[in-house]
């Protein structure tokens, strides 16, 4: 199947992106959801606001699933990025990696997770009770 | 030529739109760009340093030339890492 790729501001959907990837050749399913936490550099937050290049987001998140696929020959995958105010607990971010067996799986969805944090643009700005910024590096 | 700048995160919040049409000389590059706007919004400049650049949706160095129509985007730090080694 072709990835799919999710750029929302709703909340995300986890059970409609497992739905997406399931399959009768599927052994195992991988997901990682990344969740607004309270707190970060010992400050208390209030919420998130995140930021995204539509267009180049997508493109880059195609491109690093992509690699994913060539590396570890996985076929089954969906990202979904949520954008616009989120508030403690929400799902930021969701990704599903679906492989006959779990090794390749958990590799290639941690390869997805950490290079979309670096090379994808999307921002974060943490909103806490005593100002806020965006959130670099 | 004209070129569209579009602007995001910090940069948008400084210059207050979302983009903006600039008209530039014929041959110019991404660092003349960057010069223009720091004159027009010198509050740029320290995420300016920290930014790397995206011409029609995709990484490029400073010194690329730009062509009519070109969507330029300067792209400050993500969250999660640093993108360094595409300067």
């Amino acid at each position: 199947m072709e990835a799919l790729i999710q750029l929302t501001r709703e909340p995300l959907d986890r059970n409609a992106l497992v739905a997406a990837v399931s399959h009768a050749s599927v052994g195992g399913i991988v997901v990682f959801e990344g969740v607004v936490r309270d707190n970060a550099r010992g400050k208390q937050v209030r919420y998130l606001e995140y930021d995204v290049y539509p267009e180049m987001a997508e493109q880059q998140i195609r491109s690093i699933v992509g690699e994913a696929e060539r590396r570890w020959g996985i076929e089954r995958v969906a990202v979904a990025h949520r954008f616009g105010r989120l508030e403690i607990g929400e799902a930021s971010v969701i990704i599903v990696v679906a492989t006959p067996h779990r090794a390749e799986a958990f590799e290639a969805c941690r390869y997805i997770i950490d290079t979309l944090k670096t090379t994808v643009p999307i921002w974060k700005k943490e909103v806490a009770t005593d100002g806020e910024e965006w959130v670099e590096g | 030529m004209k070129i569209r700048v579009r602007y995001f995160a910090s940069f948008r919040e400084i210059s207050g739109q979302n983009e903006e049409i600039l008209t530039l000389d014929d041959g110019a590059t991404i660092t003349d760009v960057r010069g223009l706007l720091l004159a027009r919004y010198p509050r740029m400049q320290a995420v300016m340093e920290r930014s790397v650049y995206a011409v029609n949706r995709g990484y490029v160095a400073a010194e690329t030339a730009l062509h009519e129509g070109d969507e330029v985007v300067f792209i400050p730090p993500m969250g999660g890492g640093n993108l360094q080694e595409l300067r």
